[in-house]
Order: structure tokens, then C-alpha cells, then sequence
């Protein structure tokens, strides 16, 4: 299984839409063959135009049982919901 | 281009200083202010600097200003950024750190730089810090993926101790919303623009319900959002429209549809080529950020599905 830390590619605060792309195409070919892990320690916040860059492709491309092979680790309540919700518009949309 | 600072300019009485604005003739710029107190919006000294960018350096001129609170201007970093003798005597009032002065921003990089070292100054707990870095670093990133502006987003913010809130502005001189959102939707006014602008799920980049990879078209929603649960004044303004949303009293009450919300707008005010973002946030209540994204996931959800339903296709029956 692949994990990947958040905190090392964005800092505290995960905002660069251009480290969120490369984290996604990063991990776009290896949910083909296996789960990822997406550790957000140390993450304080995030914005929803990253958390967009990041997974919204991903549910786009493979539909949203790929959510079942990501494993988001260690959110705060702020970053959960920032993912919930781009994870719920991408379903309904 | 002529602008003049008023005694008093925030987001709840911006209107007149908007609307005497002179923004003809744009290779020079005149500035004037009163003469007693300029106590002013940091959303107003974006604009005059991004005007500033606008016209010939030789050919902008500032009055020398008389008003006891100029020193608020000079830290701020007005006069540098005009290039105008800055008052060596004066003295800074307010203690550091509680303010970000006019910057500009040109790139990705410069914003994660800004996002990650500027703002930590305001010496602000992580849920309010978290709060700011949001809105700036969205505003900001709108600037930079839309405006098409060489001159990048100006920003500044300012805290007033006073009612304990934060007041940010970003500005640019791009294209304006009405030709971004005009690349997929056909918008006949500013004012129409800055309403889808500030739909959740409407982009400039796509019609797709969703987005691009790249873009969802829910960043200005968010902002405004937070504003609404704060109970506090968020304006737009771009082309000749401007849009503000009002203190409401309703709480925790969202709308997909801006117009909706408790608001004022007009299409009246002098041709902005570019957009003007102003806006409060209280940190008494940033604790909310959490309540909030339950409500824009609510929200956000429930103007998707009514868009979805709006390309909905009906039976012909004949």
C-alpha cells in the first residue's frame, strides 16, 4: 500500500493546487493495482481548491468506489469536512 | 484616473467612494484625500495601488496629505508602492504584526510563500490564522488561474482591535469576471457574471457540473459563505456591477443564489477592468468554520442538484 505524506509536500497549510496535481497523478496509476494511504499529519488546514485538485479527478475517472482505496489518515475535523464535501459534489455531479 | 480617500470607507459605506471615482484616462492618476481623518478599508488601498500599476509613474500624483491617521497609509506601504516621498517623521501607532501591508502577488510560489510566512505575523490562533490563509489564498489563486493580469492580485489586511475582525482586500486588473465566466456561460451583464461567479459549481473553465480537475467553482461561494456565517459585509465588484452581501441577522441561513442572500448591488459604478474583492471576517467567531462546512456541504449539494436538474432532458411527446 502507498502512503503518502501531505505535510511534506504542502506544509501545514495545503494550498499549492500544483502539489495536488502531482500528488493525483502520483497515485492515479498505483489505485489501479493497489490502496493509498493520504497522511494528513501535521496538516492544520486545507482549502477546498486543494483538496479539488487532489481527489476530484480521481472520482471523476474511476467513479466513487475508488473512495473505498483511498485511505484519508490523521485529518483534523476542518480537513474531513473539506474532503466530504468535494467527495459528495463529485458523486452528485 | 482620479480617486479621492474619504474620511470613511469600509465595506458597509464604500458606495460613494466607488462611485466618485474618476477611472478615465488611465495613463495618469490623481489622488486626493480629506483633509482631517482617513480611516479606510484595506480592500480601498488595493485599489488605489492597483490604479498605481495602471498609469505612467511620472504622471501619479498624491497630494501631500494633511490627516492625522496619513501614517496609516504610509504603513500600510501606500507611498512605496506608488513611488511618492514617504514622511520620515511620521510615527507608527498601532503595534506590529497586526496587519499585512499592499503586496503583490505574481505567482503560485509567491502566494504559498505569502500564505506560509506573511500571515503567521498576525500572530493569530490556527483556527483564525486558518480562516485568513483561506480567504486570502483563495481570492488570491482566483487572481492568478482567471484574471489573465500580468500585474498579478494586490492584497492587503488590516486588524481592528475594536470589533476583533479582520479586513482583507484583493484586487486585480485582469479581464474581469464577466469575460472568464463569458468563456463558457453567455452573460449579457457584470452584474449577471458576478452572480454565477458567486454560484456554487459555476467556473469560468467549464460548464461540466463538477468542474475541471483543476477548478470546482466554489471558492468565491466559500468565501461568501464565511462572511454570512460571521455576520459580516463581503463585497464584489468587477465592470460596472457591484455586489455586496449585508450584515444579515438570519443565522446560519446559505443560498446557492446570491441574490438571494441579504444584499445590496448596482451597475452604475465607474468601468472596473478587473475585480475588486472586499472582505470582514470576526474572529470571535471563526470556531464556526466547522458549523460552516456542514452548511455549505448542504448547500452546495442541494444547487448541484437543481443545476443537474436544469440540463435535465424531457420526453418529447407528441
Amino acid at each position: 500500500m502507498m502512503e503518502i505524506k501531505i505535510l511534506n509536500k504542502t506544509g501545514s497549510f495545503a494550498e499549492n493546487k500544483d502539489a495536488a496535481r502531482d500528488i493525483r497523478l502520483k497515485i492515479m496509476p498505483v489505485l489501479k493495482k493497489e490502496n493509498v494511504i493520504l497522511d494528513f499529519n501535521g496538516v492544520e488546514g486545507a482549502t477546498q481548491s486543494f483538496i479539488h485538485a487532489l481527489i476530484s479527478d480521481i472520482i471523476r475517472v474511476y467513479g466513487p468506489d475508488i473512495l473505498d482505496k483511498i485511505y484519508f489518515k490523521n485529518c483534523n475535523e476542518m480537513i474531513k469536512k473539506i474532503i466530504s464535501i468535494v467527495a459528495d459534489y463529485m458523486q452528485e455531479s | 484616473m482620479k480617486v479621492y480617500l474619504p474620511n470613511s470607507a469600509f465595506l458597509g459605506n464604500i458606495d460613494p467612494f466607488l462611485k466618485k471615482m474618476n477611472l478615465s484616462n488611465t495613463n495618469m492618476l490623481e489622488i486626493t484625500a480629506n483633509p482631517k481623518w482617513i480611516s479606510i478599508h484595506p480592500v480601498v488601498l488595493c485599489m488605489v495601488a492597483a490604479l498605481s500599476l495602471k498609469a505612467a509613474p511620472s504622471k501619479i500624483t498624491c497630494e501631500k496629505l494633511e490627516a492625522k491617521s496619513k501614517h496609516y497609509l504610509q504603513r500600510m506601504g501606500l507611498f512605496k508602492l506608488l513611488k511618492v516621498k514617504e514622511d520620515k517623521k511620521l510615527v507608527e501607532h498601532e503595534s506590529a504584526g497586526k496587519f499585512i501591508p499592499l503586496t503583490r502577488i505574481r505567482s503560485s510560489q509567491e502566494l504559498t510563500r505569502f500564505v506560509t510566512d506573511i500571515i503567521p505575523l498576525l500572530h493569530l490562533d490556527i483556527n483564525q490564522s486558518n480562516s485568513i490563509k483561506y480567504v486570502v489564498d483563495e481570492l488570491v489563486r482566483n487572481v492568478l488561474e482567471h484574471s489573465e493580469s500580468k500585474q498579478g492580485a494586490i492584497v492587503a489586511a488590516q486588524y481592528y482591535k475594536k470589533s476583533n475582525r479582520i479586513s482583507i482586500g484583493v484586487v486585480d486588473i485582469g479581464v474581469g469576471i464577466k469575460k472568464t465566466i463569458n468563456n463558457v456561460y453567455p452573460t449579457k451583464t457584470h452584474l449577471e457574471a458576478i452572480q454565477l461567479a458567486l454560484t456554487p459549481g459555476v467556473t469560468g473553465t467549464t460548464s461540466r457540473i463538477g468542474g475541471t480537475e483543476q477548478n470546482a467553482g466554489a471558492g468565491l461561494f466559500f468565501i461568501k459563505s464565511m462572511a454570512e456565517v460571521n455576520k459580516q459585509f463581503f463585497m464584489i465588484y468587477s465592470g460596472n456591477a457591484m455586489y455586496k452581501l449585508l450584515k444579515s441577522n438570519r443565522s446560519n441561513v446559505l443560498h446557492g443564489d446570491p441574490f438571494e442572500d441579504n444584499h445590496s448591488k448596482g451597475e452604475d459604478y465607474p468601468l472596473w477592468d478587473g475585480t475588486v474583492v472586499g472582505v470582514d471576517i470576526s474572529l470571535d467567531q471563526t470556531h464556526e468554520f466547522s458549523i460552516l462546512l456542514d452548511l455549505i456541504r448542504d448547500i452546495y449539494i442541494k444547487t448541484i442538484k437543481e443545476r443537474k436538474k436544469e440540463k435535465h432532458k424531457t420526453p418529447r411527446f407528441i
